[in-house]
């Protein structure tokens, strides 16, 4: 198994809630990688940024706001200008299903909903790792089909 | 090695320049590689501007605020200021939680972001509050004309002076209250130190311990190392810091002491990269050898 992966855990917007985004860092941690956690209230540059100098292979979104539909496709579409597309990007918080699809589109492999047990995002993050092609600005066809 | 990747890097291309450091880290290329890559021999320490600067302290003394408003000066000054900040991986699981970017807001500053770059680190296996591969980082960072990098250590105590080993400068951060007199007078880190700060300098017991300190210096050996007070919080005495910092001699108070170091580390690196090391834990623990004779297989005699 892949373990010391450098994932970056980002909040953007304005959002104070990061009891989520703080469970998953830990998770992650847990697991052996190395998480760097932005803080709260990031804008889409500033966590591209991170991204980049962090050189992380994974970014993950948490949004509880109901903004995710702007903030969300903001970072994907910096990441790639900055030539980031290989970098594997998910979310999570308040996603409703129905908006779901659109993110995907963008180049989120996966959306984890309040109630994903933690064993899931590991288990994502292991088969995306060693997947072709799943970066943001990949043409790769393949989403996770989280249980919530 | 990805030859395109290092040219890149040391052209200004913060990707390329963030994807080495972690091959470097990673040991996928070495810096002595780089170095033949370019021609380039090692680095003597002849000059007398440091180019690396270990700050170091307890948890909670506020170092990394006050490192945030330390890199805001100096790029403003024009100075390319990289920070490696440190934080400690479980020893359990190998994971991390590297979250010291969460309160260096220079970098959010549109007017010097692009004079300042920001890494996070574990410390991995490394027993040190500084993994020794840190020191390749700094040098391949120089080559990328990072002319000031700043590491900023696992939150340490009295004994850790490994980062000694890795950079031209030693500060200690101290914070209010940090006991009485005798405190000052133990012997460790302080010791070390080219120059002390006594950060939180608006709560009670600041200005004594910053006299504590330097009484107990001036009874040593060597030059006093100066004593700073400041409040990161309250942006004061700050700027007289990033301005003592930035210029701060070598105050010879620890060259034996961080040469001891170095070969110490390289010792521990040693061991802990030997191929054998897993095969002899499991021996270990099963009694099947004893520890002499496990240093003796280590050291490859």
């Amino acid at each position: 198994m892949a373990s010391n992966i450098r994932i970056v855990i980002a909040k953007p917007g304005l959002d104070g809630h990061d009891r989520g985004a703080k469970v998953v860092a830990r998770t992650l941690r847990d697991a052996g990688h190395e998480v760097i956690y932005t803080g709260l209230r990031r804008t889409a540059k500033q966590i591209v940024e991170t991204v980049r100098d962090e050189d992380a292979r994974f970014l993950g979104l948490s949004s509880l706001s109901g903004a995710h539909n702007h903030l969300f496709p903001r970072v994907c579409e910096l990441l790639v200008e900055e030539g980031l597309s290989d970098v594997i990007v998910f979310g999570g918080g308040i996603i409703p299903e129905d908006d779901r699809p659109a993110l995907h589109d963008c180049g989120i492999r996966a959306i984890f909903g309040p109630g994903t047990p933690t064993d899931e995002i590991l288990e994502f993050i292991q088969t995306a790792y060693s997947m072709e092609n799943i970066g943001v600005g990949g043409d790769g066809n393949w989403n996770w089909q989280s249980t919530a | 090695m990805d030859v395109d990747q290092i040219r890149m890097a040391l052209g200004g291309n913060r990707r390329s320049l963030a994807r080495t450091l972690t091959n470097i880290e990673n040991g996928t290329v070495t810096i002595q590689q780089i170095r033949s890559l370019l021609g380039e021999n090692e680095p003597s320490d002849k000059s007398n501007a440091w180019g690396s600067l270990a700050i170091t302290g307890a948890p909670g003394v506020g170092k990394s605020c006050l490192i945030d408003k330390l890199l805001k000066i100096w790029a403003q000054q024009g100075n390319r200021v990289a920070l490696l900040a440190i934080d400690p991986s479980s020893p359990r699981t190998g994971g991390a939680l590297l979250g010291d970017r969460v309160r260096i807001t220079s970098i959010d500053n549109e007017a010097i972001k692009n004079q300042i770059y920001i890494r996070s680190i574990a410390t991995r296996k490394s027993s040190g509050s500084v993994p020794l591969i840190v020191a390749d980082m700094i040098e391949f960072l120089h080559m990328a004309k990072w002319d000031k990098v700043v590491v900023e250590t696992v939150g340490s105590g009295q004994s850790e002076v490994r980062c000694a080993a890795i950079a031209d400068r030693i500060v200690v951060i101290e914070g209010p209250a940090r006991g009485d007199g005798v405190q000052a007078e133990k012997a460790g880190l302080l010791e070390l130190a080219d120059a002390v700060i006594v950060n939180k300098s608006d709560l009670p017991g600041a200005s004594k311990h910053a006299e504590e300190l330097l009484e107990s210096f001036e009874l040593g050996l060597g030059d006093v190392p100066p004593v700073i007070l400041t409040s990161a919080l309250n942006e004061i005495g700050v700027n007289e810091a990033a301005k003592v910092l930035i210029h701060l001699a070598d105050s010879g108070r620890s060259v034996r002491a961080r040469w001891r170091e170095r070969l110490l580390a390289h010792n521990e690196r040693k061991i802990l990269e030997s191929p054998k090391l897993e095969e002899i834990l499991a021996s270990l623990a099963v009694g099947s050898i004893s520890i002499d004779e496990a240093v003796r297989t280590l050291s490859g005699e």
